[in-house]
């Protein structure tokens, strides 16, 4: 696959490694967060830590939309979900992940119709092709997905269906950073920078991280040599004394990133004040919501829910893995009573939390990994 | 957090510029262009997509000038490798 | 790595030894695909009420001996959505996957069961497709379908139509059994993986995918025998629901080794690994129906691949990987990018996904 394979060369990651150990400083420990779960999915899926010396740690950021989504969400979906006469649709990521009742597989055990669609647009022909039904579409995501969304809505509005609406999930990256970068036990040295998302709001939103907080940012591709490279953008960086917003993705992301996506997510989607993030708790101005131009199109409005606030079951840590204070592994209940067929928190639901990865492609010594495999 | 996957536009749907018929290795998808209105691409242009739509079109110089990088890296790397070779034999 | 995680990963692992429970109340969707949930399913209700030492190897085929008589004996139901779908329809897979579980038992397949349960409505025209399927099928298989049964239930109770086969076959090669693998062994597929799963998932038609791709449903008993008069292998399963990483996770536990799998040497087609690319989905979880994984003494492991490349079903067979010692019942794949990672079970269907 071209803009792929080229990206997946060994003998090119070798020759980067070698680099990026030749910047270590000896007895200094490096750690950088990638903040997008897509990251934390393409580090795990292609074993790039192997490349990397022990003294680089990478961070499983909370860029992961399904993993940050707070159990009282999932009920509110279900409860939709409930209404009679309403199918209701999701990308496959949010199947699995838990309310305080169980998962849309769970709830779909019960009676439910929450069917698995790969795009918002197939939502809208499920609700051409079904009249009678009250067609409502689970949208999740950062601001990579939530232009979609919208597109989606302006496309309903103007061929006026009248039985669409999206129960709004979306939510925006940089408050999230914010929260991680003025949490207090934070300790981190540079962001790996979130690609897809840039490709949308570009570059310039990250400038305040290298200038305010004084961390250097490269916004990555999602090939494993565009992560490898970023983190070697990232070392020259700090040897060099440098803090700066880089983008190592320029293939694909323009620094000002997608003014036709921004302006479509502006005009059906306004910002909450406030929104809860599962482990991170509230962060303001961290979500969006349907405007009320399109009230017709807002599941909220349509459907009362009941928006009762579950709390994070007290043994999940998945704000502290989030954050990048405890490694999954670190967790109390990480791979036993919390593991992907039972998972307590989200961060062990979709393939690229931060747990699930580590414990489908990374649970086990790295090294006696490495032995074995080369026999 | 997002998958996106590169893909080729084969065709522009005729009756509606909005959408075209994009190529994965060897499988096609009618996909949603209209985020793209500033700057339309054309068959043969490659563009990145998520859930159906086109975010991005992708730039090949760019992506041939960060492989150009890659390879200057590789090939200082083997260069130095040569170097260590030689110093042993000498 | 640290102590204190490798003590973390050591209780994992005995949690994970620890007896299987159903936690759901109801049956969901990821109990019937193969992965965690059905082995969950199959060894807490099933196995433990039926366990007799015949049930307990978990192979595709039971082997019993009947005065003397060497004998396999397998079932499997069929309830493929769509019916008909590039390269074949239920009544195929229907002769095909039961033949298949006898061939790859080592047995000759010889005489088949059809159970059929039909849905009010279901057009008459159709069912005569799928059984003039299951005739060909069977022909080519050389088996005979000597016994059956129907039943038709209300509209809504079913999807059209269901099918069950039962077959039984005359072992000819035994001692075969994936807890015979040891370090040393070679790993073997008999094709490309993953056509037969994303061909169903893109003929549902509801991703608006157009490949080229048809179903790899095939009888494998030729290719079964071929490879089984080739000495030193160890053991062959069907590599359908859950993909071939099912497969070899079940190596790697029922022989208590570990397998490596080099991913550049696995064969995919391009359009499979296109679909899921764009799915998000690993082709090593995706289901094949004329497909086999061999695990075949490291000493006559090129034996064993010239005589699966000589029979067309096996043209593009490939050595994939290798059995070791080390980390015992784990799966660990060589990724193309030259890292490690490990290929853990799922719990339920690889679902698409955009993250």
């Amino acid at each position: 696959m071209r803009f792929v394979d080229e990206f997946r060369d060994a003998e090119k990651a070798r020759a980067l490694s070698a680099k990026i150990t030749s910047l270590c400083e000896p007895g200094r420990e490096y750690r950088f967060m990638e903040v997008c779960g897509g990251h934390t999915h393409t580090i795990y899926k292609h074993g790039l830590e192997d490349y990397l010396p022990p003294s680089i740690t990478l961070v499983h950021g909370p860029g992961c939309p399904v993993c940050v989504i707070p159990m009282g969400r999932v009920d509110d979906a279900i409860h939709i979900a409930r209404q009679p006469g309403v199918l209701m649709t999701s990308f496959g990521d949010m199947m699995r992940v838990p309310g305080s009742g169980g998962n849309f597989f769970d709830s779909n055990a019960e009676g439910t119709n929450i069917r698995m669609v790969y795009s918002p647009l197939d939502s809208l022909k499920i609700a051409r092709q079904n009249p009678d039904q009250q067609v409502v579409f689970m949208a999740i995501g950062f601001e990579t997905t939530a232009p979609s969304t919208a597109m989606t809505v302006l496309r309903a509005a103007a061929e006026k269906i009248d039985n669409f609406s999206i129960f709004c999930n979306h939510v925006t990256i940089i408050p999230a950073i914010k929260a991680i970068l003025d949490s207090p036990d934070l300790r981190l040295d540079g962001f790996i920078g979130p690609g897809h998302v840039s490709t949308v709001i570009g570059c310039r939103p990250y400038e305040f991280i290298a200038r305010d907080y004084g961390k250097p940012v490269v916004v990555a591709g999602f090939e494993p040599l565009d992560i490898l490279q970023s983190i070697y953008l990232l070392m020259l960086q700090l040897a060099e004394g440098r803090s700066e917003v880089e983008n190592q993705y320029t293939r694909v992301v323009p620094w000002d990133g997608n003014l036709v996506a921004l302006r479509a997510i502006g005009e059906v989607m306004e910002l909450r004040p406030y929104f809860e993030w599962r482990g991170l708790g509230f962060i303001s101005h961290s979500a969006m919501r349907v405007r009320e131009e399109f009230a017709a199109f807002d599941a909220e409005r349509i459907f009362s829910v009941p928006g009762v606030r579950v709390a994070d079951p007290k043994a999940c840590q998945c704000g502290e893995v989030l954050k990048g204070v405890l490694k999954p592994w670190e967790c109390k209940v990480f791979g036993t009573a919390c593991t992907p067929e039972t998972p307590i928190g989200t961060c062990m639901v979709s393939p690229e939390g931060a747990c699930a990865a580590y414990y489908n492609f990374g649970r086990f010594t790295r090294s006696r990994v490495r032995e074995a495999s080369r026999v | 957090m997002c998958l996106g996957i590169p893909g080729e536009i084969v065709e522009i749907s005729q009756d509606r510029p909005d959408l075209a018929k994009v190529a994965v290795s060897g499988v096609k998808r009618t996909i949603n262009i209209g985020l793209l209105t500033d700057d339309p691409p054309v068959p043969g242009d490659w563009i990145l997509i998520h859930v159906g739509f086109a975010l991005s079109k992708i730039d090949e110089d760019e992506a041939r000038a960060a492989m150009d990088f890659l390879e200057s890296i590789g090939k200082a790397y083997e260069d130095e490798l040569a170097a260590l070779r030689d110093s042993r034999i000498d | 790595m640290t102590t204190a995680e490798e003590r973390v990963l050591e209780r994992i692992e005995r949690a994970r030894r620890r007896k299987a429970r159903v936690r759901e109340e109801r049956i969901v969707l990821s109990h019937g695909s193969g992965g965690k949930a059905t082995h969950t399913l199959i060894e807490a209700v099933f196995l433990d009420a039926f366990r007799n030492p015949l049930l307990e190897p978990l192979e595709d085929a039971a082997s019993l001996v009947v005065d003397g008589a060497r004998l396999a004996l397998t079932t499997d139901s069929f309830v493929v959505s769509p019916l008909f779908f590039p390269g074949g329809d239920i009544g195929d897979l229907a002769v095909n996957g039961t033949v298949n579980d006898l061939a790859v038992s080592g047995a000759r397949p010889l005489y088949l069961t059809a159970g059929f349960i039909l849905e009010e409505g279901f057009p008459v025209a159709d069912l005569i497709r799928i059984v003039e399927s299951m005739r060909v099928a069977a022909g080519r298989a050389g088996v005979q379908v000597v016994t059956g049964d129907t039943k038709v239930v209300q509209r809504g109770k079913a999807d059209g139509c269901y099918v069950n086969t039962a077959g039984v076959g005359v072992i000819e090669h035994s001692g075969l059994g994936v807890a015979t693998a040891r370090p040393g062994d070679a790993v073997l597929v008999s094709g490309p993986i993953g056509e037969h799963g994303i061909t169903i998932m893109l003929a549902r038609g509801e991703l608006d995918i157009d490949a080229d791709l048809e179903s790899d449903t095939a009888p494998l008993h030729e290719l079964a025998d071929a490879l089984l008069r080739v000495p030193g292998v160890r053991a062959l399963r069907d590599a359908t629901r859950g993909g071939v990483a099912t497969i070899l996770n079940e190596v790697a536990q029922a022989a208590n080794v570990a397998v490596v799998v080099d991913e550049d040497a696995v064969p995919v087609r391009e359009e499979v690994r296109g679909a899921s690319e764009l799915l998000g989905i690993d082709p090593l979880y995706v289901a094949c129906e004329g497909r086999f994984v061999a695990i075949v003494d490291g000493a006559t492991a090129g034996d064993a691949l010239a005589a699966l490349r000589a029979h067309p079903l096996g043209a593009e067979a490939a050595i994939i990987g290798r059995i070791g010692e080390d980390p015992p019942g784990l799966v660990l794949l060589n990724t193309a990018f030259g890292g490690t990672r490990i290929v853990d079970l799922l719990v339920g269907d690889p679902l698409p996904r955009i993250c």
